[in-house]
């Protein structure tokens, strides 16, 4: 009797070691995933933070072995590839997501949702290739057009997707109270349900444009990147992030450094994007 | 009040059907058409991809069909292309990837649903999120002028120090190769593993960790009940994180090295089919080279829906079944 309860006790001690090992891993594991964060983050604003100055911004890059100059070309570039980019893929985006809520209770919406999720796991580099046969080779030469509607194809999927979610919160009686009133569907949807859904919609266009704003593989045989000023939309213009890849592989220090201040400066205005969807968001919930 | 509400179902149900021709307006007609044409479109821009590519790699299909993917000599100059070191470099990185995140991953999800009180599970999956918005090219920055030289003065020689007897820790230490594309891969898939796992962990329904638990398991024997419950979403999540990895660019393209040459050092630089692609793009002159390279386009985009069909169909089979 005696002899069973001790091995009792030992193996009750053992599943008790067991689980804190385990729990234990469970949060190391938590632990070592940050560390990447930690150092990306340390890096980048610990080497970029050097060459930040006004000059940055504002000026234009110099020629190869001058040292100094700035990125305004390139920063200029991101805005204008990424409002193309929006100006295409926002619409599609939105109104797919309105149909995909208000309609798509049936086979082709489910085709179509489940297409959209399977197009957002396509690799960006694919979304290039295709704005490269689809714009570049008619036109015959790269242009700013070509990277925003690369950019466009890697929006539509994000933006679907969020504004489906954020229709399918507005609670039905919102509908049933605009349909009662002898408001036309239409009507409904686009000025009650949009409506009340605008702040997450919102919130999902930001998730995108700060997606697509980072993204250099789409617009490297699109846009191509650009030194000089432009903001024609049939050019090849200038982008922050190609930048970034010029002037990383470059063997000039000065470049190299360079490439870590257009870093800084692009994961800060991402940061800034994702923490203002944040704040978006907990505001709403902690309004209900 | 029964009454009302089931009045209100009922008109709700006639005006969204749109069943009534006489009640509901030619607009609503027009509105719900125009907005499935949009919908139908982006149907259609998935078929437009794919057939796009085709036209583009047309000439090199032709000319090499399927053993493109089969011989492994990639010379320009000589207008000798075969796909294989790509197919090569994209399996072995990805698969690389997976192994150091998979277990890492799971380990973070499981933390984040099971273990973590509320209040630090929130900024924790922020933490996460966060680590998966960071730009492609930040992390290759990162990985030429931090990870790569760390790995050749101290991961590689001590590799080559404890496990040269290994075929897959041979040669001199790089720094550039197969090895930091992996790791820097199994940092970029971590985030999507963990984010996707620990929602289908969380769709396990409650009753099985309070039956668990009520006939007297620990937390970490729950945790395992829970897990094998879930086993199939996390496959998912692993699949997606897969896709991602196969079809990663940038980051890649900066730490693998890029030869086109296939050997089982991981020491040894490679390429992926999508570190080709960023590489050799612009620099392509002739239409067959182009086409060669769309044709690689096309092969990864085939591969990415497929894994990524899967893995969605994975993914819903579950957290579908919970809500």
């Amino acid at each position: 009797m005696s002899k069973l309860s001790t091995k009792d006790d030992s193996l009750f001690l053992r599943r008790k070691v067991w689980n804190n090992v385990m729990q234990s891993l469970c949060l190391t594991s938590a632990l070592i995933a940050l560390i990447p964060l930690i150092l990306i983050f340390v890096y980048t604003v610990s080497k970029g933070a050097g060459y930040l100055n006004l000059e940055f911004f504002i000026e234009m890059p110099k020629p190869v072995g001058e040292s100094g100059g700035g990125m305004a070309n390139a920063i200029v570039g991101t805005l204008v590839l990424v409002s193309l980019g929006s100006a295409i893929g926002l619409p599609a985006g939105i109104i797919t997501g309105i149909y995909l809520a208000e309609f798509g209770n049936n086979k082709f919406g489910f085709m179509v949702r489940f297409m959209t999720d399977v197009l957002s796991g396509v690799p960006s580099i694919v979304a290039g290739v295709v704005a490269y046969t689809l714009v570049v080779i008619p036109m015959k030469h790269f242009s700013a057009f070509a990277g925003g509607v690369a950019m466009a194809i890697l929006m539509i999927p994000t933006v679907t997707r969020t504004t489906e979610e954020m229709i399918r919160l507005v609670p039905h009686s919102f509908r049933e109270a605009g349909l009662a009133l002898g408001i036309p569907q239409w009507k409904t949807t686009l000025q009650i349900v949009l409506r009340t859904a605008f702040r997450g919609i919102v919130t999902g266009i930001l998730l995108a444009i700060a997606r697509v704003a980072g993204e250099t593989a789409p617009l490297l045989f699109t846009a191509l990147g650009n030194r000089f000023w432009s903001t024609e939309i049939d050019q090849p213009i200038g982008s922050l992030t190609v930048f970034i890849y010029d002037y990383a592989k470059a063997p000039f220090e000065d470049w190299n450094n360079q490439a870590w201040t257009a870093a800084l400066v692009l994961i800060v205005m991402i940061s800034a994007l994702s923490f203002a969807v944040r704040f978006a968001t907990r505001s709403r919930y902690s309004e209900k | 009040m029964n009454v009302v509400s089931g009045t209100a179902t009922a008109g709700k149900g006639r005006a969204v059907s749109g069943t009534n021709p006489l009640g509901s307006n030619l607009a609503d007609l027009v509105f719900k058409y125009l907005t499935a044409l949009f919908a139908a479109g982006v149907l259609l821009l998935v078929v437009l991809m794919g057939y796009e590519m085709y036209r583009g790699a047309e000439v090199a299909i032709e000319k090499f069909g399927w053993t493109f993917f089969a011989e492994s000599n990639w010379d320009p100059v000589l207008e000798e292309y075969g796909a294989l070191p790509f197919v090569f470099g994209t399996i072995v990185s990805s698969f690389l990837a997976l192994v150091i995140s998979l277990p890492l991953s799971i380990g973070v999800a499981v933390f984040l649903s099971e273990i973590a009180p509320a209040w630090f599970e929130r900024p924790l999956s922020f933490l996460v999120e966060l680590l998966a918005g960071i730009p492609s090219i930040i992390y290759g920055l990162w990985g030429i002028f931090v990870l790569v030289p760390w790995i050749r003065t101290s991961i590689e020689p001590f590799l080559s120090d404890n496990l040269g007897f290994l075929p897959f820790f041979r040669g001199a230490p790089y720094g550039f190769g197969m090895l930091s594309a992996g790791i820097i891969l199994s940092i970029m898939v971590l985030p999507i593993i963990t984010s996707i796992s620990r929602d289908v962990l969380k769709a396990v329904p409650r009753a099985q960790r309070e039956a668990a638990l009520a006939i007297g398991a620990t937390k970490w024997e729950t945790i395992r009940i829970i897990l094998s419950d879930a086993r199939s979403g996390i496959f998912g999540a692993t699949l997606l994180g897969l896709g991602r990895a196969i079809g990663e660019t940038m980051a890649v393209t900066m730490v693998i090295g890029n030869r086109p040459s296939i050997s089982f050092s991981l020491f040894d630089p490679g390429y992926t089919m999508a570190s080709v692609l960023a590489n050799e793009f612009t620099e392509a002159t002739s239409d067959m080279y182009i086409s060669a390279l769309i044709y690689v386009a096309l092969l990864l985009f085939a591969i990415t829906i497929v894994v990524n069909m899967f893995a969605r169909i994975l993914v819903w089979s579950v957290t579908k079944k919970a809500g």
